[in-house]
C-alpha cells in the first residue's frame, strides 16, 4: 500500500507541475490572466484529478462521478489545464483561452467546457451550488463526493458562511471543501483588506471537520482527503496553507500577483524553473520542500 | 391567432387563498414527477409549501433565512437533475437574489423555478420593504428567463405543471390571498401565448395578475359608453406574446397596460418597447408610478396606487383620444 501511495502521490505532483506549465502557456498565449490564484490551486487540482476524483473524460456528465465546483471561478485556467491533461478536451483548446468564441472563458462555465461542473465567477455562489449538488447526490443515494474550492478572499462573502451552515444542517458528509489560503486577495494581504480571523476555528464552529495542511504538499492533501472521507457525520474543510503564485517564478516575485500581464519570455522562464525544481526535488517552491 | 378563451360570467373572490392553490398544484406536480423538489427560506407557511414538506419530507430543503444561499442550492440540485421550486417573498425572490438568479441559475443554464409570493400590493401589512413593485423589472433583463404571473386559481393550477415541464429558469410572481375567479376550473393555457378574454375594436386592455379582473370591469364600464375594449391576460410577461400585442395594436389602434408593478420595468415597459419599434400606437400604462409601497389593506393600496378599473377606463379614453383619424 505504501508503495502504491508513493506512486500515486508522485503522479499527482507531476500532474500539478503540468497544470502549472499549461496554465502559464495558456495565459502567455492570452497575454494576461489570473496567475496567482491559479498557481496556488495547482497542487490540490493535481491531487483531485491525479487519482482522487472518479471521473470519465469521455462522459463528463456521468451521473455517478465525483463533482468539483471551482467557486473561485476566476482560476478557471488552472482547471482547464487539469481537464485537458486528463483528456476532457484537446490540449489545443488551451491556446484559445479568453479569445473570442473560445470554450474556455476566464471564469468557469459549465455550458461551455466539458468537465466543468458549475458556472462560477461572482464569488460566494459556487459553494452554495456545491451544497445543492451534494444534496442532490445524497437524495439519489449515490456514494460520490462533491468537492469545492473557495478562495481565502472569497470567504469575505457572507454567502460562503450561509452555505457552510447549510452543509452542517443537512449533514453533508460527502461534501469536502478546500480553502485556498494563499494569504492574498486582489487588493493585497487578507489581513490588510479584511482579516478572516481564525479560519479553522470558524469552520469548526460551523460544524465542519477542519484540517489545515501544507497546500503545496500533495501527500498531505491526499492524506487529509482520506481523513475527510473517514469522517462520516459532518462536512469537511481542508485549509490549504499555501502562497499565491507559488511555483511560478515570475508570479512569486510580484507582491500584487492576482492578475498579471504575461509574455512569452516570462512563460519560458517560468516553465524552465518548474522543470528545474522538479528535477532538483524542490518543486513546487525552491525553499518550501 | 389568439382565440377567445371562455371566462366566467361573474368574478367572485376565489374560495381558496392563492398560496394554498399553489400548494396543491405543487404537490400534484411532485406526485407526477419525482424530480420536483422544494427549497424554502423560512417562509414555508407564507408561501404555502407545508403540505409539500409533509408529503415529501426528503424532497424539501429549508435553508432558513438564507435567500442567496437557497437560490444557489436550488441551482446545484438542478445540476444533478432535479427540478427545484424555490420559494420566498417576491422582494427576496428577485432583488435580493438577483445575482444568484443570474449566474447560478440562468447563466449556468440550469432548471430552477423561482416563486415570488406576496407580489405588489398583495404584501399589504408588510408594507414598503416587502412590496415588490420592481421584481419583474429586476429579473426581466436576464436572458433566457421566463416570467409568469397567474391571474386566478384556475390559471395557477394550470401554470405549475407547465413551468415544471419547460427546461430553464422561470420566475412566477403570485399574490398570497384570494383573488377573483376569472376562468372555469380546468382551463388550459399555453406559456408565451396570451389569453384573449374579450373582443373589442376601439382599444385593447393588456393586463396581468390582479389587474386582469380590473380590466374586465373597465371593459364593462366602457361598453356602457359605447366603447368596445379588447381584453388580454398577458400572464407570460417574458417572453412577451409579441404577435398578440402587435395584432391588438393593428386591430384597435390604442393600448392600455395594467399591472400590479411599477410602470418601469414590467408589463407596461415590455409592451412599450415592442410597440415603439414595431407598431407605434397610443399607449398608456396603468401601474405604480415609480413609487415605494406602504402598509394598508389591499383595497386601500389599489386605490392609493391607481390600480383600479376606474383608472383603466380613464386611461383608455385618453389613448383613444390620441388616436389619429
Amino acid at each position: 500500500m505504501t508503495t502504491d501511495l508513493t506512486v500515486d502521490i508522485e503522479k499527482m505532483r507531476r500532474l500539478s507541475a503540468d497544470i502549472r506549465i499549461e496554465t502559464i502557456r495558456m495565459l502567455a498565449e492570452a497575454g494576461f490572466g489570473h496567475i496567482g490564484g491559479s498557481a496556488s490551486i495547482a497542487d490540490v487540482l493535481g491531487v483531485l484529478y491525479g487519482g482522487v476524483m472518479q471521473v470519465d473524460p469521455a462522459n463528463p456528465g456521468w451521473e455517478e462521478r465525483d463533482w468539483l465546483v471551482l467557486s473561485k471561478g476566476h482560476c478557471g485556467p488552472a482547471l482547464y489545464a487539469a481537464l485537458a491533461l486528463r483528456g476532457f478536451f484537446p490540449m489545443e483548446w488551451l491556446k484559445t483561452v479568453n479569445k473570442g468564441g473560445t470554450r474556455l472563458p476566464s471564469h468557469a462555465d459549465r455550458r461551455r467546457t466539458p468537465g466543468v461542473d458549475m458556472t462560477t465567477g461572482s464569488l460566494g455562489q459556487g459553494i452554495s451550488a456545491a451544497i445543492g449538488i451534494a444534496l442532490g447526490n445524497k437524495l439519489k443515494a449515490l456514494p460520490n463526493y462533491t468537492y469545492c474550492i473557495v478562495g481565502d478572499g472569497e470567504i469575505n462573502e457572507g454567502q460562503v458562511w450561509e452555505a457552510a451552515q447549510t452543509a452542517n444542517s443537512f449533514c453533508l458528509d460527502h461534501f469536502i471543501l478546500f480553502v485556498d489560503w494563499n494569504k492574498k486577495q486582489l487588493d493585497g494581504e487578507l489581513d490588510f483588506v479584511n482579516p478572516p480571523l481564525e479560519m479553522s476555528g470558524k469552520f469548526e464552529a460551523f460544524g465542519f471537520q477542519a484540517q489545515t495542511v501544507k497546500g503545496y504538499d500533495a501527500g498531505a492533501i491526499y492524506a487529509a482527503i482520506l481523513s475527510a472521507k473517514a469522517c462520516t457525520d459532518k462536512p469537511s474543510v481542508i485549509i490549504l496553507d499555501t502562497i499565491k503564485g507559488l511555483g511560478v517564478s515570475f508570479a512569486e516575485r510580484e507582491a500584487f500577483n492576482h492578475y498579471l500581464n504575461i509574455d512569452q519570455e516570462m512563460a519560458r522562464e517560468g516553465i524552465e524553473e518548474i522543470e528545474r525544481r522538479y528535477a532538483a526535488n524542490t518543486y513546487p517552491g525552491g525553499t518550501l520542500v | 391567432m389568439n382565440d377567445l378563451i371562455k371566462i366566467l360570467d361573474h368574478h367572485p373572490l376565489g374560495q381558496e387563498e392563492m398560496r394554498f392553490v399553489y400548494s396543491s398544484a405543487l404537490v400534484r406536480a411532485a406526485r407526477e414527477n419525482d424530480r420536483v423538489v422544494s427549497v424554502n427560506c423560512d417562509l414555508s407557511s407564507s408561501t404555502g409549501t407545508v403540505p409539500f414538506t409533509n408529503e415529501f419530507p426528503d424532497r424539501s430543503f429549508n435553508v432558513g433565512i438564507q435567500e442567496a444561499n437557497g437560490c444557489g442550492v436550488a441551482a446545484g440540485l438542478s445540476a444533478t437533475g432535479f427540478i427545484p421550486f424555490y420559494h420566498s417573498f417576491a422582494v427576496f425572490s428577485s432583488r435580493r437574489i438577483c445575482d444568484q438568479v443570474f449566474q447560478s441559475c440562468a447563466y449556468a443554464g440550469l432548471n430552477v423555478k423561482i416563486i415570488g409570493c406576496d407580489a405588489g400590493v398583495s404584501a399589504t401589512y408588510n408594507g414598503g420593504t416587502h412590496m415588490a413593485f420592481e421584481d419583474i423589472g429586476v429579473l426581466r433583463s436576464i436572458p433566457e428567463i421566463t416570467i409568469v404571473e397567474p391571474s386566478d386559481s384556475a390559471m395557477m393550477s394550470a401554470l405549475v405543471p407547465l413551468i415544471r415541464d419547460i427546461y430553464g429558469v422561470v420566475y412566477m410572481r403570485t399574490p398570497r390571498k384570494q383573488v377573483a375567479d376569472i376562468y372555469p376550473a380546468g382551463t388550459a393555457f399555453e406559456l408565451g401565448k396570451a389569453a384573449l378574454l374579450r373582443e373589442g375594436s376601439d382599444v385593447t386592455l393588456i393586463a396581468s395578475g390582479m389587474l386582469v379582473v380590473e380590466a374586465l370591469g373597465a371593459a364593462d364600464t366602457l361598453a356602457k359608453e359605447g366603447i368596445q375594449a379588447r381584453v388580454v391576460d398577458m400572464f407570460t410577461i417574458k417572453p412577451l406574446d409579441q404577435a398578440c400585442v402587435l395584432d391588438c395594436a393593428q386591430r384597435t389602434g390604442a393600448i392600455v397596460t395594467a399591472e400590479n408593478h411599477n410602470i418601469i420595468g414590467g408589463l407596461g415597459s415590455a409592451v412599450a418597447e415592442l410597440l415603439s419599434e414595431e407598431c407605434p400606437v397610443p399607449l398608456a400604462r396603468v401601474g405604480v408610478g415609480d413609487q415605494f409601497g406602504e402598509v394598508g389593506t389591499q383595497e386601500y393600496l389599489m386605490e392609493r396606487f391607481g390600480l383600479t378599473a376606474e383608472q383603466i377606463v380613464r386611461k383608455a379614453k385618453q389613448v383613444m383620444a390620441r388616436k389619429k383619424g
